[in-house]
């Protein structure tokens, strides 16, 4: 099995996979600068818009700042330009000195402080030239699988995700782990009805308590709402693909992430461990945001199952796909990476099926373009903290 | 693939699981069968849809990936489709949570 790829060595000793300068906006009132900016400068910029950062309640606005400066830290990112309106409560030289002092180049921009849009576009432009020239300093040297964090996806769930996609990138994740790498699954409303038995896989009382703990909270959070969860999980969608309960979603869900013990779970956006084994992140079921929330963990790649078929990417992480349904592979092909379907048609077992995937993540790693990369598919959105998860919070 | 596939038509995940998985899109009066038993299927069965391989009562737990995926909520024959139509969560109930609380 191969274990090798090559990527970009970075100051704090992690390798990237990508040599991207990030573009990242504060809040939403500097996302279309951010978006502008970054599209004029070319395919090595890349921008993350988003809705969040406008007058948030503390912990939701700390939860913005740990994603931009995760997004920013993260080792495929070459350099990165952190751009404000000049109106947000978030300081924008706090986001770009956090990000330094993971030795990434950062430059600043303020578009009202510049003068408005023209201005900023000029002086965005001529920032983001001169971080890509830094960042272009960097060449690719060998790295080990051990180096990879590799973030698990799922999102369009059908019947088929359960038997032949997730499963066999849980076979992956038991490869990975077994070469020492990380591989983290979230979205733990997709925990419910499956977390005793990811609960006898902790390794330790303390993982197993805070894992059963989060899965309560966002059950909790249906029940403080007043809403019945069949609504939304599983989605209309996965219920047309024949999913009918969340738990049935959920036991097929949790197959993603192999069968290795569970080392620990994190935070929204919180650093993932290098080499740490098997680790949860506690995500909404949002496929977007919990994305972006595992890449700014500091996931390099995200392997993403489907049975109904996504097309979603990241801005700066590849985005693998891999679909256990023979006919969204036909009829998709183009947006897919890996075909898991000859393992619902008995062509392959799930342990060959799993090596494909193992073997992608490290052609990818090494520079192969992903469906989704070749198209630009590159969402990006930040969780919101509920006001009732606040009050809770607060314990009132 | 994980589990056990019956006449290439359906795939019972573990054993004990009260229903099975359909590969294809099957036809009602299709006959499937599970070693000594054979299961007629009652209703069309669409690709990744579910049949039930028992006779289950009202309010009997369902089982998938041999654990508990929900409950009947109404008795249901061999051989019948199984879906939100006659299964539910008894699982982030919010609205039970609700209609108890105004009680």
């Amino acid at each position: 099995m191969r274990r090798e790829f090559t990527g970009y060595r970075r100051e704090s000793g992690r390798i990237g996979v990508r040599n991207h300068v990030a573009v990242l906006p504060t809040s939403v009132a500097s996302s279309c600068v951010a978006r502008g900016v970054a599209a004029e400068a070319g395919a090595w910029a890349r921008a993350t818009p988003h809705q969040m950062g406008a007058s948030q309640p503390d912990a939701a606005r700390e939860q913005t700042e740990r994603v931009l400066v995760g997004v920013g830290r993260n080792p495929n990112v070459g350099a990165a330009l952190v751009v404000e309106f000049g109106t947000e409560d978030i300081d924008v030289d706090d986001i770009a000195d956090r990000i330094a002092r993971g030795g990434t180049p950062v430059e600043t921009l303020s578009v009202r402080e510049v003068g408005g849009t023209a201005a900023a576009f000029q002086r965005g432009r001529t920032a983001l030239d001169s971080l890509n020239e830094a960042a272009a300093d960097a060449r690719r040297e060998s790295a080990d699988a051990s180096e990879l964090v590799v973030g698990v996806e799922c999102g369009g769930s059908d019947a088929t995700s359960g038997i032949a996609a997730n499963p066999a990138v849980g076979d992956a994740c038991d490869r990975l782990v077994a070469a020492d790498g990380t591989a983290s699954f979230s979205e733990t409303p997709e925990f419910i009805g499956a977390e005793h038995v990811l609960a006898e896989r902790c390794a330790d009382e303390e993982t197993r308590r805070r894992l059963l703990d989060r899965v309560e909270r966002r059950e909790a959070t249906a029940d403080l709402m007043g809403v019945d969860l069949r609504g939304a999980q599983p989605s209309p969608g996965n219920q047309e693909g024949g999913l009918t309960t969340i738990e049935e979603k959920s036991l097929g869900a949790i197959s993603k992430g192999g069968t290795t013990p569970v080392r620990g779970i994190v935070d929204y956006a919180e650093r993932l461990p290098v080499g740490g084994g098997l680790v949860l992140m506690d995500t909404p079921g949002y496929d977007v945001e919990s994305v972006v929330g595992k890449v700014a963990g500091g996931a390099q790649v995200i392997v993403f199952t489907t049975g109904r078929g996504s097309t979603t990417g990241n801005p700066v992480a590849p985005v693998v796909k891999v679909t256990g349904n023979p006919r969204t592979w036909e009829r998709m092909r183009a947006n897919m990476d890996v075909n898991a379907g000859a393992v619902v048609e008995g062509d392959a077992t799930i342990a060959e099926a799993g090596e494909r995937v193992f073997d992608e993540v490290l052609a990818v790693a090494d520079g192969k373009r992903t469906g989704a990369e070749t198209r630009r598919m590159e969402e990006f959105a930040i969780t919101e903290v509920h006001p009732r998860e606040l009050a809770e919070v607060r314990g009132a | 693939m994980k589990g056990r596939v019956l006449d290439g038509a359906a795939l019972v995940l573990a054993d004990g699981d009260s229903v099975a998985t359909a590969l294809g899109d099957l036809d009602a009066g299709r006959e499937v069968r599970d070693g000594d038993r054979t299961v007629t299927l009652a209703d069309d069965v669409p690709f990744g849809h579910k049949f039930a391989l028992e006779p289950l009562s009202a309010g009997e737990t369902v089982r998938k990936y041999g654990e508990v995926i929900g409950r009947a909520t109404e008795a249901v024959a061999a051989g019948e489709w199984v879906h939100t139509h006659n299964c539910e969560s008894t699982r982030g109930r919010g609205d039970v949570a609700a209609t108890e609380a105004e009680r």
